[in-house]
């Protein structure tokens, strides 16, 4: 069943409305925020933990068990909110539109979700690029301020809360969030082993928990609509509205808000126009922003759009940024469009990954041309898993998954471009 | 695949720099974001006012960010060379950012890049002759399911094809204005032509706003 208007979230995604104060107000943005804030600390994270909240930006890790991680006193270290709008993953274009076009919701989150956590200040880690969307959040901010919703008193709750924007300058990596945090304090944008935990040691070596901006802005829906209500949208642990990016080979490219667990093929087709040239013309589809590896047409078919349903065939729901692929694609040459990518924004810490993108991005483009040995298949599929799984954040990961894909899914074509290549080359003269 | 890094001309590097008296009331307010001592966070934004006021960091702007910031100079150069976003050398008046990546693919940024060298002529990475700009090809900058799409200076310019990049790109080239936003008939990421969502009041329950009877919000009548 389609999501109705009526259990929308993202009220203003299109900014079609009023984003100012006003209009957030006229939509029922900060109503009973002290209210909520009464309840206390715990209630708002049980709260969440209730509604199955999974964090939006592509791991999936529950919210609210997340937030529990925060120490439950405030010792001499602060705590900090930090949210995680580096939007940046391919595919992706979700925060944006909830900052530009619907900020308040975000901020009211921050408040709620910062309070819930015993935190006095929140910075929104936004992606240098977003330059107007940071401005945006900046007049948000004041308009908020200035009418007490934020502040020394936010809400009138007793509570001190202020919200800053820090803008990022330019590196995909930063979205990983020990990254994030080194570059909020001023550094190069190269991950943090983990443990320590951001709960633990995180921003400026304080209690941290960093959450995508989707994560963050459904919070105050969430608890004024109630757990349940959110809980009982999509299936049993995938559950919600999610705002989903659809690109690609589609009529109607658009970002929409529908509940979680839908069926691909329904999403495409009623919102997106469906696949250019009929449904029967789709290759593949990138279910969850470029890290995820590639589902063909057959799995297309049926999949339902969760955590769980795209974990079982492989790929996963990510950022929920769906990347259309009709029959015109060079598929070959999409995956490495993807691994030259990973190539270029590879900080450069760990070795598996500086090395090995570069390397995987230097034979995917050889086999784009048909330009390898068969057996080099299976070497480039070895190499993506001696990177797997060896670094210090999923960035090489998300470099090796999109390859393992086109193998498991493609070998045919890879092994047709190389015989054909070899088919042009002269061949031995025949036996007399 | 971003614009060519290379080291700057030895004269121009040396030449110092000095924020403006309304850049550094701007960098009083940056550095406020952040907690007594913790001065180094101002170095990314800092750096980009900086480049805001002279288009391009030199020695001389990591010297002057190094000492607002309290942070070593060399700390902060290699912010300097990390971020793609700071130009290490002068560039043109207009920064041309073609994003290449995947969903713009899709979609035709080769036909963008197309139109970007008929306009610009062959000079990726590096500034046209007249000065006017500096054209490069990027990774993805979030507005996917507007692709394909560019960046110049701030602004966004989405669903491009290759005739509605010619013409933006001569109007950046001739000094004409150029609105932002989608050149197609779209509103934001809204399929284009009829709304499939969001076609409700918002200010309605029906539209969305409403509050459960058993949750706290509820009595409490609004904001306060």
């Amino acid at each position: 069943m389609l999501l109705s208007d009526k259990d929308r979230i993202f009220t203003n995604l299109y900014g079609v409305h009023d984003w100012t104060l006003k209009g957030a107000l006229s939509r029922g943005d900060w109503d009973g925020t002290k209210a909520i804030l009464a309840q206390g600390h715990d209630w708002i994270i049980d709260q969440v933990k209730a509604s199955g909240l999974r964090g939006r930006g592509g791991a999936g890790f529950s919210t609210g068990l997340k937030w529990s991680f925060m120490p439950k006193t405030v010792g001499e270290r602060p705590h900090y909110l930090v949210v995680n709008a580096d939007e940046g993953e391919p595919g992706t274009c979700k925060d944006r539109d909830m900052m530009r076009n619907d900020p308040h919701k975000l901020l009211e989150g921050c408040l709620i979700a910062g309070f819930a956590m015993r935190a006095h200040a929140a910075y929104i880690y936004i992606r240098g690029e977003f330059y107007r969307e940071a401005e945006r959040l900046e007049a948000a901010i004041a308009q908020a301020e200035e009418a007490g919703l934020l502040g020394d008193n936010a809400c009138g709750s007793g509570w001190p809360f202020r919200v800053y924007v820090h803008r990022g300058a330019g590196a995909y990596i930063c979205g990983e969030e020990t990254a994030l945090i080194q570059s909020l304090e001023g550094k190069k944008g190269q991950p943090r082993l983990k443990p320590p935990f951001p709960a633990g040691v995180g921003l400026y070596g304080c209690p941290t928990t960093v959450n995508n901006v989707e994560s963050i802005a459904v919070v105050p829906a969430i608890l004024r609509r109630g757990a349940s209500w959110f809980a009982g949208i999509g299936r049993e642990n995938n559950t919600g509205t999610k705002v989903f990016c659809i690109s690609g080979h589609v009529n109607t490219p658009c970002n929409v808000e529908e509940a979680m667990s839908i069926p691909l093929r329904t999403l495409i087709e009623k919102h997106a126009g469906g696949v250019r040239g009929g449904w029967d013309n789709l290759m593949a589809v990138i279910p969850g922003g470029a890290s995820v590896p590639l589902i063909p047409k057959h799995v297309c078919d049926d999949v339902l759009m969760d955590f769980d349903a795209l974990k079982e065939v492989k790929s996963g729901l990510g950022t929920a940024a769906v990347m259309v692929m009709d029959k015109s694609t060079d598929v070959v040459k999409a995956i490495a469009r993807l691994s030259a990518f990973y190539m270029h924004e590879s900080c450069g810490q760990c070795t598996p990954c500086r090395e090995g993108a570069g390397w995987m991005s230097r034979v995917m483009n050889r086999m784009v041309r048909g330009d390898a040995e068969i057996e080099e298949i299976d070497i480039l599929e070895e190499v993506t898993r001696q990177i797997e799984g060896h670094t210090i954040c999923a960035l090489g990961d998300a470099a090796a998954w999109p390859i393992q894909g086109l193998i498991r899914h493609f070998r045919p074509e890879l092994e047709r471009r190389i015989q054909a290549r070899k088919g042009v080359a002269p061949t031995p003269a025949a036996a007399e | 695949m971003t614009a060519a890094k290379t080291i700057p001309d030895p004269d121009a590097a040396d030449a110092p720099f000095a924020f403006t008296e309304a850049n550094l009331a701007e960098a009083r307010r940056i550095l406020a974001k952040y907690p007594e001592g913790r001065d180094r966070s101002g170095v990314l934004p800092l750096l980009d006012l900086a480049q805001r006021q002279q288009g391009w960091i030199s020695r001389g702007v990591v010297e002057a960010v190094a000492e607002i910031t309290n942070t070593p100079p060399i700390r902060v150069w290699e912010v300097v060379t990390f971020y793609t976003m700071y130009n290490q050398h002068p560039i043109g008046r207009h920064h041309v950012q073609i994003c290449t990546n995947l969903p713009c693919w899709l979609r035709g940024s080769d036909e963008i890049m197309r139109a970007a060298r008929e306009v610009f002529g062959d000079a990726f990475g590096r500034t046209t002759d007249d000065g006017i700009a500096t054209v490069s090809e990027v990774e993805c900058l979030g507005a996917c399911v507007n692709a394909p799409m560019v960046q110049i200076g701030d602004d966004y310019h989405e669903d491009l094809d290759y005739e509605s990049a010619k013409a933006l790109f001569q109007a950046i080239r001739h000094g004409r204005p150029v609105q932002a936003g989608s050149w197609a008939d779209r509103q934001c990421s809204a399929p284009s032509g009829t709304r499939t969502t969001l076609t409700t009041d918002p200010t309605t329950p029906d539209g969305g706003k409403w509050i459960a009877a058993d949750s706290p919000a509820v009595s409490a009548g609004g904001a306060d």
